[in-house]
């Protein structure tokens, strides 16, 4: 099946989010869609998929001209999408979630699950997808909550499917996977349209591309193209994906970690017996997989987990068992891994953001009486130098796109006299440019002699920003190597395998 | 320019809302007005007598809460008496709104000022009647010992909710009831019983600890208000220009982000809470030392309370919390007159206070009916679930 879309536009006041988009996804391709975020890549599949109703263009499906007024008419006509963030309900089973406003109940009136389930099994074998109808969606990872909703596209006979961004909450491993599934529903005949701002993704996956920047369609490179093409493409202007990194040599220990455990509140110890070592003038990153103790570790060092033992020593002072306001004074700038959630205030200013953890020093404030002017004065120096795009610094946080937040925190805290900078997943979520912009300012705290610690899970921001890398694993550091070590074999090290000539 | 219409979108909604509830009392003044039902075989003598009645019945309203031309000769001034007792209504509830907006602001609902009020209300009784003291110094006393009352208990409840978790909503809700009955028997005590009285009236405040009344013997409008005032520029001062406030507006705002900053949220929780109470507490001391002069068993009224709708009302905000306490004042006070000269009940009154309610809680009906579309909804009243 083939889904043509011809100038579609739709404009969300004075925003024009789609303008004129032609696409064309041909019978059993996978149709890579590449831009950054707010390029209106969402918007375009949520057009197709009758979430959103376009001001003017056509959508046609095997050249007939059809109207999409809601997702039930997307998926009458074979249009099924998978969701960045999944629609499922957690305390519910795989087949619950999957019959779920197609329930089919028997003469009592009580749900008829079977052959919901056999056809889960069924469609379940033939991917490979290893999906067990009865487990509960809560007790999933992830990757197996995302093939769920592939299934259940595909038991509604989704001929398109419509992935976005699927790969924003996945591993490496489980993003393998999915590529790997990918191409085989290509090859039994499912067109996937596949949204992305991952460039590597694209190149090992996509059929075909097509670049939209600001609303519109800017080109339709070959696959054959090469990371800095695309990514120059997608921005507007050349960008410098290989990061460049002068070589200079470490200072002395400033952070010094001896046996650090950490617990929760249940007393599962998360981190255990972590012991390492970062130098002024060096990236130590930490590599691992989503949830092996990585943000336990980061929030550890600055104070914030409670139950923690085993020695922290930041410049020869042991700050183990300082509040969180002390061991920020006593030099460490922390970029928390969920900057929503934990590094800005969306309600509070720009400027009163920038401001958070100083508020209550000179020259913000003289003893307890602030000066609201001083505060937007030197917030207009920081964005200037920081080049956060914004209308006003008195408009709410709330109001910046991902990469300008993560600029806003960048500035706070790399503003303060640091010894230490903690960042965790620095670049999540953000687009080609803020990328770009984080990683340069991360390596010039280094060139400057700071230690700096960043906790990551992509490989690709390991290896390029890394001094020297160390892979957690269930909580333990279980092997601190050279930056130049292979992808492969740090993808082995995360998944708990130590390679030949790695053990150290 | 800019400030004028900022102004302009904060009060809309308010102002929308209380209009909307004007309005929907209106016809339930109307239809529940006999001599108007009466007229309903003509639809245009009908609504004739329906606008009549309504009308007249906000007249009155008015006239009882803002000047009444009746008591206006020999003395034009004496026709401000209304006034006078609304103030005297809104000063309490200022505080008392005061310190339910202040929490609000924390991300704390204080449904506890009730409590609070009446501590602060036994501590100022205790030092206004037992002890002697030279004029002036007597009242500072006694407003200070109501403040340091009220903030231990309302501090209490921030404590327990910073060191054990235990949320703030049932722990006031439960210290209300614990508050009342300890007035209740402290009443009952001897020290507390007036001479020549068996009812449970504690003797009254001595002169020296009255606050002096602001515009004559004959009005009772008092220094309360003032104090009030002076009390609401104080908190917005707290929460717009100082550090502490700032604290406060942060945990309130997220909590996970204020503790990632290296803000101390329980140290905010039990401060907040302190001054919640002494805030209340004030207007327990404003409420004896300003125009009851005695505490006695309902000494709390509903101050406590209706301090929850003042505060959303004015959109947790001081400035607003002081307008909508006035208006307040001003429906108490005027309830009474339309009452004694309309024969609507004062029960209408508290129809109007939920309606307004009803209206704020529910901006988007107000923006369909008045065809608004760039309302400013804004979140000045943060309200939490039970975990947060």
């Amino acid at each position: 099946m083939s889904l043509e879309l011809r100038a579609v536009t739709k404009s969300f006041g004075a925003l024009i989010a789609n303008d004129h988009i032609d696409l064309k996804v041909g019978d059993g391709e996978i149709h890579a869609i590449l831009g950054e975020n707010g390029a209106g890549k969402s918007t375009l599949m949520n057009v197709v998929y009758g979430l959103l109703q376009p001001d003017a263009g056509e959508i046609l499906v095997d050249g007939e001209e059809i109207k999409i007024s809601g997702p039930a008419d997307a998926l009458a006509a074979g249009i099924g999408m998978v969701h960045q963030h999944f629609m499922l309900i957690p305390v519910f089973t795989v087949a619950e979630n999957i019959v779920l406003g197609h329930e089919k109940t028997n003469k009592f009136g009580i749900l008829e699950l079977s052959k919901a389930k056999e056809e889960i099994r069924r469609v379940s074998a033939e991917f490979n997808f290893d999906v067990d109808p009865d487990s509960l969606v809560e007790t999933l990872p992830v990757g197996i909550q995302q093939r769920v909703e592939i299934i259940r596209a595909l038991i509604y006979d989704a001929k398109v499917l419509i992935l976005d961004e699927p790969t924003a909450v996945l591993t490496p491993q489980e993003t393998d996977e999915l590529l790997r599934n990918m191409k085989i529903l290509r090859d039994k005949g499912t067109s996937i349209v596949f949204i992305t701002h991952k460039l590597r993704e694209v190149q090992e996956a996509a059929d075909k591309i097509t670049v939209i920047r600001r609303g519109k369609v800017v080109g339709n490179p070959l696959v054959t193209a090469s990371q800095e093409e695309l990514a120059s493409l997608m921005v507007g202007r050349p960008v410098a994906l290989d990061v460049y990194k002068k070589a200079i040599t470490p200072g002395p220990v400033a952070l010094s970690v001896k046996n650090l455990n950490v617990h929760d509140i249940t007393g599962r110890r998360l981190v255990k017996n972590v012991t390492f070592d970062v130098h002024e003038g060096e990236i130590l990153a930490v590599a691992g997989v989503q949830g092996n103790g990585q943000s336990e570790l980061a929030k550890a060092i600055v104070g914030l987990e409670e139950f923690i033992d085993g020695s922290i020593v930041l410049d020869g002072k042991d700050i183990t068992t300082w509040s969180v306001h002390d061991t920020l004074y006593s030099g460490i700038a922390y970029v928390p891994e969920d900057r929503e959630h934990d590094g800005l205030i969306s309600s509070f200013s720009i400027a009163e953001n920038l401001i958070l953890d100083t508020f209550d020093t000179p020259p913000y404030a003289k003893g307890p009486v602030m000066s609201p002017t001083i505060v937007a004065r030197e917030a207009e120096v920081r964005v200037k130098e920081f080049d956060v795009r914004l209308q006003s610094v008195q408009d709410s946080a709330a109001s910046l796109s991902g990469g300008n937040k993560q600029k806003v925190v960048l500035a706070r805290e790399l503003s303060r006299p640091v010894k230490l900078v903690v960042a965790s997943q620095p670049t999540r979520g953000l687009d080609v440019g803020s990328i770009e912009f984080v990683h340069q300012r991360i390596i010039s705290e280094r060139d400057s002699g700071k230690a700096v610690l960043i906790f990551s899970t992509e490989l690709d921001e390991v290896t390029d920003l890394a001094d020297r890398i160390a892979v957690m694993y269930r909580g333990e550091i279980i092997a601190m190597v050279a930056a130049t070590t292979s992808r492969e074999d740090l993808g082995l090290l995360m998944a708990g395998v130590h390679p030949e000539g790695t053990r150290s | 320019m800019k400030f004028f219409r900022k102004a302009v979108s904060t009060i809309a909604l308010p102002g929308l809302a209380f209009l909307s509830a004007l309005f929907v009392s209106g016809l339930l003044i109307a239809f529940s007005d006999p001599k108007v039902l009466k007229l309903a075989h003509s639809p245009f003598k009908f609504i004739g007598g329906a606008f009549a009645a309504a009308g007249k019945a906000y007249l009155a309203l008015f006239e009882g809460a803002i000047f009444d031309p009746n008591l206006a000769h020999p003395n034009f001034f004496d026709g401000f008496y209304p006034l006078s007792e609304t103030l005297v209504a809104a000063s309490p509830l200022i505080l008392t709104g005061l310190s339910v907006a202040l929490a609000f602001r924390a991300g704390l609902f204080n449904i506890g000022a009730q409590g609070q009020f009446i501590f602060g209300a036994i501590g100022a009784s205790v030092v206004g009647f037992k002890t002697t003291m030279p004029v002036g110094i007597h009242v500072i006393a006694a407003i200070v010992t109501a403040m340091v009352f009220a903030g231990l208990w309302g501090g209490f409840v921030g404590l327990l909710k910073a060191k054990t978790g235990a949320h703030e909503v049932i722990v006031t809700i439960m210290l209300n009831y614990v508050a009342s009955y300890f007035l209740l028997w402290l009443l009952s005590t001897t020290p507390f019983l007036r001479k020549g009285r068996q009812d449970p009236i504690a003797p009254p405040v001595k002169e020296s600890a009255r606050l002096p009344h602001l515009a004559g013997p004959n009005l009772r409008v008092n220094l309360g208000i003032i104090i009030a005032l002076a009390a609401a520029a104080g908190v917005w001062w707290l929460l717009n220009r100082s550090t502490w406030g700032f604290r406060f507006r942060a945990v309130g705002a997220n909590a996970a982000a204020a503790r990632t900053a290296g803000i101390s949220v329980p140290l905010v929780t039990t401060l907040v809470m302190a001054i919640a109470g002494a805030l209340a507490g004030l207007g327990g001391a404003v409420q004896i030392l300003g125009s009851e002069y005695a505490l006695t068993a309902g000494a709390g009224g509903t101050f406590g309370f209706d301090a929850i709708t003042v505060a959303l009302l004015g959109r947790a905000n001081p400035i607003g919390t002081v307008f909508a306490a006035l208006l307040f004042g001003g429906l108490r006070a005027g309830g009474l007159t339309m009452q004694a000269n309309t024969d609507t009940p004062i029960d209408l009154i508290l129809v109007i206070q939920a309606l307004v309610v009803l209206f704020i809680a529910a901006p988007a009906l107000v923006k369909a009916v008045f065809r608004i579309k760039q309302l400013k909804v804004g979140s000045g009243v943060v309200s939490k679930g039970w975990n947060g």
